[in-house]
C-alpha cells in the first residue's frame, strides 16, 4: 500500500497526493515511509512563500500568478495554511474559496490546512506537503500563511523566494513587519497600489529595503500590483523568475536548500519527541505527577524538565 | 410636549412604584428572564413612561400623516382612504402554471401582482443553459424571452394592474419584456404601472444574485431611473430592499440601517449622472421585511419614513413625493418552520399585523408551506385571506397610526432612528457602501448576527415553537406543491422556435448595437427594447453585457 | 497520530442562500472540525475535484432552490465514478420529505432540514464519518 501510494504520488495521481498529504498531517507512520522514498526525486519546484497581514490580497495574488504561470505551462501547488482555533481545534480553510478561477484547471492543486497549534503561521505538516508537491511534478509550489504580521519569519525556511504583501493605508501593515519580518522579504509587493497612499507606503517599504539591504549583493525590489485588476503580475512573474536565477548563479539556492532541510529535521524530531513525551503513557503519569508537585512547588519546572529529559537521553 | 413639572412628578412617582412595588415584587415572583432584549439586542424596559420621550417635539418629530417627517404615514387618509395593496409573491414552473395561478390570485381579491422567476432568470441565463441544470421553475417562473412574458400575462390586464417583479442583474432586461409586451398589445408605456426590484447592492450584501461587478451595475439602474422617469412615469424602477439582509440573519437595525443606506447611495449615484432628486425620488420605493419582534417592527418601519425624510431633505429634494417613503412588505419567511406547519399561519398574522400597524403600501403574506416548497394554492389563498381578515375585520384600518403616541414605541422608533446612524457612521469611515461591500463589512455582520441568532435557538435561549419547544413527532398532511413535469421540455422547445422563427439580421444587428452602447455610456434601455423586439432571448441579451462588463466574485466571508 | 475530521461544504448550482451553510462551517469548526467553504454557484466537478484535493471525510451540500434531485444526485454520482467511496455525502436545505428516500438511495446518507439542531448535524457526522 505505502509503495503503491509514493509510486502513484510520483505519477501525480491527485487522491494519492491528497491522502499523503492527510496522513502527513496526521504524524500518521505510513507518511513516514513514504517520504523516504519520494525524498530523491524532490528539490526542483521552486518554493514561492507568500505572506503579509490579512487584507493584503495574497489569495487573490497568488490567484493571479498562477494563472500566469499555467499559461507558461508550468505545473502549479498552492499550500494555503489558516489559523485552528485554540479553543475548539478546528478551523475555517478560507483561502480555496478565494481562488475560484483555479477551480477546473487540473494541472493546479490546491491544498488547504490549519496551523493544528504550530505557532509560526506554518504547520509542520507544510514541509512536507512541499516535498509531496515537488514530487509529484509541480514546477512553482506557494506557500501562503497566515496573516498575523509576527510569526511569518518561519517561511523563510521554508521558501525559495518569499514574497512579503503589504497594502497601503491598512495602517500597521509597515509596523507589524518591523517585528524581524523585514529582513526576510526577497521581493515586496504592494498590492491595492491604487488606494490612496499608496506613494508613503512605497516610501515607507523603500526605506526599510534601504537600511536592511545597505551591506547586501542583492537590492531586494519592491513592486505595485493590483491583483484584482491583474496589473503588475508579470513584472512580479518576472522578478521572481530572476530570484531564482539570482539564487542558483550565487550557490545561495543550495545554502536555502539547506536551510529547508534544516528545519524540516528539527520539526521532524520536536514533533517525534514531543509526541514520545506526551502521548507516551509511561511518561504521561510522570508528567501529571510532576505537574502536581510544581503547583505544590516541591518541584521546578527546569528540575522535572531534566527529569523526563533524563530518562529518554539515557 | 411635555410640561416639566408634570414630568418630574410622573417621574418621581415612578421610582415609588420601581422601588415599593415593582422591585419587592420581583424578588418574590422572579421575572422570565434576567435581561429583556429585542431581536437587536437592544434592552426593553420593564415600562416606558412620558420620561422616556420627554424631549419630543410632537410637531416636529411626530407630526401628521403625509406631511414631513411622515413618522405617522406617508398619506393623509392612509388606510381610511385605500387599504395597502394585497399583492402575494408568486411563480414556479412554466409561464402557462404561473399565469394560472395569477389568475386565481385575482380571482380571490388580490389586488396587485407580484413575480417570482426561477434562478437562471434570476441569473440571465436561458432554460436550455448549462448553468440552469435541474434549476428550471424550481424556485420561480422560467421567463427567457417576450414570449414568455406575453403567455405569463395573457388575459391579464396590465393596464389595470399593478406588477411588481423581483428581479435584479437582469431586471431592465426584464423589465424590457414587460414594456415590450404591453405595447405589443396595446397599452401604452406611460399608464403601466409596477415595480422592478433592481437592487444590485443588496445582493452584493445579502442576496448573491448578482451578475456583473458594482460600477456596471449601478451604471445600469441609473439608467432605468433616467429612463423610466422620462418613458414609464408610473414605474417604480427599483425596490430598495431589507427584505433579503434580514432573511441573511441580520437584525432589524441592520435591515434598517443597511437598506436606507444603500437608498442614499442611490439617489447620489442618481444626481452624480445628473438627474434631479425630485425627479426620480418619487419612484424609489422600498422593501421591507415583517420578523418576529412585533413592536420593533413597527418601529423600524416608523424610523424608516422618519430617516428617509430627513435624508432626502438634505440631498436637496423640495417636493413632499420625493421624501416619502413608501414600502412594500413581506413577512419573514426565515421564521417559518417546517414543523408542524399549520401553525406558521399564526406567525404570519402577527407579523403583517406589524405591517400594517406600520403603516406599509403593499404586503405579501407568506403561506404556512414556506419552509416545505413552493405554495399550493390553498396555503396561499389562506396567506391572502389573513390580510383580508386584518383589513376588514379587526378594526385596525379605523385610524392612522394608532400605535403613535405609544411611549414605547416612540422611545423606540428614536433608539432605531440612533442606532442606524451609529452604522452609517461606520460605513463612512470604511469609505462608503461599495468600499464597505467590498471589504466585506455588512456581510460580515449579517454572517455575525445570522450565527448568533441560530446559537440562541440551539442554546434555547431563543425559542421556536415546534423546534425546540413543544415539539411533535407527526407527520405533514397539508398539500404540498406539485408542477407540470413537461413544462421544461415545453420552455426549451419554444426557445428553440423563437430563435428558428426571429429576423436573424435585426437580432444580431440589435446585439451589436447594445454591445457599442455598453462600452460606451449611453442609456442602455432603448437598446435593451430592441433586442426584446427582435426576440433576442434574457441569455443572449445578458451574454451581451458579461462580454463587456464582467463578472463578480464576491469576497469570501462567514 | 491527530485525525481531525475535514469537511467540505459547497453550494451547488444557482442558489445564492448561503445563510445556513456559513452557519453550518463555523458550527463545524467550533466541534473541532477543519472545514473548508467553496462558495456559491458549485458544479458537480468543482465540488467533486476539491473534495479530492483536499482529502475531506465528509461532503455537506446546502440547496434551497428545488433542485437538489438534479444536483444532489449529480454530486452523489460523480463520488461513486472517481471513487470517494469513503466520503460521508450529507445535505441540507428545503428538501421536502418525500425526497429524502431518492436522496437517501442515492447515497446522500443525512437530510438536514429547516429546524435542524447543529448539534444533530456534527453528531451525525461524527457518528457515520467512514474514514
Amino acid at each position: 500500500m505505502k509503495d503503491d501510494l509514493a509510486e502513484k504520488v510520483l505519477k501525480g495521481d491527485i487522491r494519492a497526493i491528497a491522502r499523503f498529504i492527510s496522513l502527513a498531517e496526521n504524524n500518521d507512520p505510513a507518511a513516514a515511509q513514504s517520504m523516504k522514498k519520494i525524498h530523491p526525486h524532490t528539490g526542483k519546484a521552486h518554493v514561492i512563500g507568500i505572506t503579509g497581514v490579512m487584507g493584503s490580497g495574497k489569495s487573490t495574488l497568488i490567484c493571479e500568478l498562477t494563472r500566469l504561470y499555467r499559461k507558461m505551462g508550468k505545473k502549479v501547488g498552492i499550500v494555503a495554511v489558516d489559523p485552528t482555533s485554540p479553543f475548539s481545534g478546528g478551523a475555517l480553510l478560507g483561502d480555496r474559496i478565494r481562488m475560484m478561477e483555479l477551480a477546473m484547471d487540473k494541472d493546479v492543486f490546491i491544498r488547504s490546512l490549519g496551523t493544528r497549534g504550530m505557532l509560526g503561521g506554518l504547520t509542520s505538516a507544510v514541509y512536507d506537503v512541499v516535498e509531496i508537491f515537488d514530487a509529484s511534478g509541480k514546477d512553482i509550489i506557494f506557500v501562503e500563511t497566515v496573516g498575523v504580521g509576527q510569526a511569518e519569519v518561519d517561511i523563510v525556511k521554508i521558501a525559495d523566494t518569499t514574497l512579503v504583501v503589504v497594502v497601503p493605508g491598512l495602517g500597521d501593515s509597515i509596523q507589524t513587519l518591523k517585528a524581524g519580518v523585514m529582513e526576510i522579504a526577497d521581493v515586496y509587493v504592494v498590492n491595492k497600489a491604487d488606494r490612496p497612499g499608496v506613494e508613503q507606503t512605497m516610501a515607507e517599504v523603500e526605506n526599510l529595503v534601504d537600511i536592511a539591504c545597505a551591506d547586501k549583493d542583492r537590492e531586494t525590489p519592491v513592486l505595485q500590483t493590483v491583483a484584482k485588476e491583474k496589473r503588475g503580475i508579470k513584472e512580479l512573474v518576472d522578478e521572481i523568475n530572476k530570484h531564482r536565477k539570482y539564487l542558483e548563479k550565487t550557490k545561495e539556492f543550495d545554502k536555502q536548500r539547506r536551510m529547508r532541510y534544516e528545519a524540516e529535521l528539527v520539526e521532524i524530531i520536536k514533533k517525534r519527541l514531543m509526541s514520545f513525551i506526551f502521548d507516551e503513557s509511561t511518561f504521561k503519569e510522570k508528567i501529571e505527577k510532576l505537574l502536581d508537585q510544581i503547583s505544590r512547588k516541591e518541584v521546578d519546572p527546569y528540575t522535572a524538565a531534566e527529569e523526563i529529559l533524563g530518562k529518554i537521553l539515557k | 410636549m411635555f410640561d416639566k413639572k408634570e414630568l418630574e412628578n410622573i417621574k418621581k412617582n415612578h421610582s415609588d412604584w420601581e422601588k415599593n412595588h415593582y422591585t419587592p415584587h420581583k424578588k418574590k415572583h422572579p421575572e422570565r428572564c434576567k435581561k429583556f432584549e429585542n431581536l437587536s439586542g437592544v434592552e426593553i424596559k420593564q415600562l416606558f413612561i412620558p420620561e422616556d420621550i420627554k424631549n419630543h417635539d410632537y410637531l416636529k418629530d411626530q407630526g401628521f400623516p403625509g406631511l414631513y417627517p411622515f413618522l405617522r404615514g406617508v398619506h393623509p387618509t392612509m388606510y381610511r382612504g385605500r387599504l395597502w395593496t394585497y399583492r402575494q409573491f408568486s411563480g414556479f414552473g412554466s409561464t402557462e402554471e404561473t399565469n394560472q395561478r395569477y389568475k386565481y390570485l385575482l380571482e380571490h381579491g388580490g389586488t396587485g401582482l407580484s413575480v417570482a422567476f426561477d434562478y437562471p432568470t434570476l441569473y440571465g441565463y436561458d432554460t436550455d443553459d448549462p448553468h440552469a441544470r435541474g434549476e428550471f421553475g424550481k424556485c420561480g417562473v422560467a421567463v427567457p424571452s417576450l414570449k414568455d412574458m406575453e403567455i405569463l400575462f395573457s388575459g391579464i390586464p396590465v393596464d389595470k394592474v399593478t406588477t411588481s417583479m423581483t428581479i435584479n442583474g437582469p431586471a431592465a432586461i426584464v423589465w424590457g419584456f414587460y414594456i415590450a409586451n404591453a405595447e405589443n398589445r396595446g397599452i401604452d408605456r406611460r399608464i403601466i404601472g409596477g415595480t422592478i426590484q433592481n437592487d444590485i447592492l443588496k445582493e452584493f450584501i445579502a442576496q448573491k444574485s448578482f451578475i456583473f461587478p458594482p460600477e456596471p451595475s449601478m451604471r445600469l439602474i441609473v439608467d432605468t431611473f433616467e429612463f423610466g422617469c422620462k418613458e414609464v412615469p408610473r414605474w417604480n424602477t427599483i425596490s430598495i430592499s431589507g427584505y433579503h439582509i434580514r432573511e441573511a440573519g441580520s437584525t432589524a437595525v441592520q435591515e434598517l440601517a443597511f437598506t436606507l443606506g444603500d437608498g442614499i447611495e442611490y439617489v447620489k449615484w442618481a444626481m452624480k449622472r445628473g438627474l434631479k432628486i425630485d425627479d426620480f425620488a418619487p419612484r424609489l420605493s422600498f422593501f421591507f421585511n415583517s420578523h418576529n419582534d412585533f413592536f420593533e417592527e413597527i418601529a423600524k418601519y416608523r424610523a424608516a419614513r422618519r430617516i428617509w425624510a430627513k435624508e432626502l431633505k438634505k440631498l436637496g429634494a423640495k417636493k413632499a413625493r420625493s421624501m416619502l417613503m413608501r414600502f412594500h412588505t413581506q413577512t419573514a419567511g426565515c421564521t417559518l418552520t417546517s414543523q408542524q406547519p399549520e401553525i406558521n399561519i399564526a406567525r404570519v398574522t402577527l407579523q403583517a399585523l406589524a405591517a400594517v400597524l406600520g403603516g406599509t403600501q403593499s404586503l405579501h403574506t407568506n403561506s404556512m408551506d414556506e419552509a416545505l416548497a413552493l405554495p399550493s394554492e390553498k396555503a396561499a389563498r389562506i396567506a391572502l385571506r389573513t390580510q383580508q381578515i386584518i383589513a376588514e375585520e379587526s378594526g385596525v384600518t379605523n385610524t392612522i397610526d394608532p400605535l403613535g403616541g405609544s411611549y414605547y414605541i416612540e422611545w423606540l422608533t428614536d433608539k432605531m432612528e440612533e442606532e442606524t446612524y451609529k452604522y452609517w457612521d461606520r460605513v463612512e469611515k470604511l469609505g462608503g457602501v461599495i468600499p464597505a461591500i467590498e471589504k466585506g463589512f455588512f456581510q460580515r455582520e449579517i454572517a455575525q448576527a445570522a450565527y448568533k441568532y441560530q446559537k440562541e435557538i440551539d442554546d434555547k435561549k431563543r425559542i421556536v415553537i415546534g423546534v425546540n419547544e413543544y415539539q411533535m413527532d407527526e407527520p405533514i398532511e397539508i398539500p404540498i406543491l406539485k408542477m407540470d413535469e413537461k413544462g421544461e421540455e415545453r420552455q426549451i422547445n419554444r426557445l428553440k422556435k423563437i430563435r428558428k422563427d426571429r429576423n436573424k439580421q435585426k437580432f444580431e444587428r440589435n446585439l451589436t448595437r447594445l454591445r457599442k452602447a455598453a462600452e460606451s455610456d449611453e442609456n442602455l434601455m432603448p437598446y435593451i427594447l430592441d433586442c426584446v423586439h427582435s426576440y433576442a432571448t434574457l441569455g443572449e441579451t445578458c451574454q451581451i453585457l458579461r462580454d463587456v462588463f464582467g463578472e463578480y466574485n464576491e469576497p469570501a466571508v462567514y | 497520530m491527530t485525525h481531525k475530521i475535514r469537511v467540505l461544504v459547497a453550494k451547488p448550482g444557482l442558489d445564492g442562500h448561503d445563510r445556513g451553510a456559513k452557519i453550518v462551517a463555523r458550527a463545524l469548526r467550533d466541534a473541532g472540525m477543519e472545514v473548508v467553504y467553496t462558495g456559491l454557484h458549485q458544479t458537480a466537478d468543482m465540488i467533486v475535484e476539491a473534495a479530492m484535493q483536499e482529502d475531506v471525510d465528509v461532503i455537506g451540500l446546502s440547496l434551497l432552490s428545488g433542485a437538489h434531485m438534479t444536483l444532489f444526485v449529480d454530486v452523489a454520482r460523480l463520488m461513486k465514478k472517481k471513487g470517494l467511496d469513503d466520503v460521508l455525502l450529507v445535505g441540507g436545505g428545503i428538501i421536502p420529505e418525500g425526497d429524502v428516500p431518492k436522496l437517501k438511495k442515492e447515497g446522500i446518507a443525512g437530510i438536514f432540514g429547516p429546524g435542524t439542531h447543529c448539534e444533530e448535524i456534527v453528531d451525525f457526522i461524527r457518528k457515520n464519518v467512514k474514514k
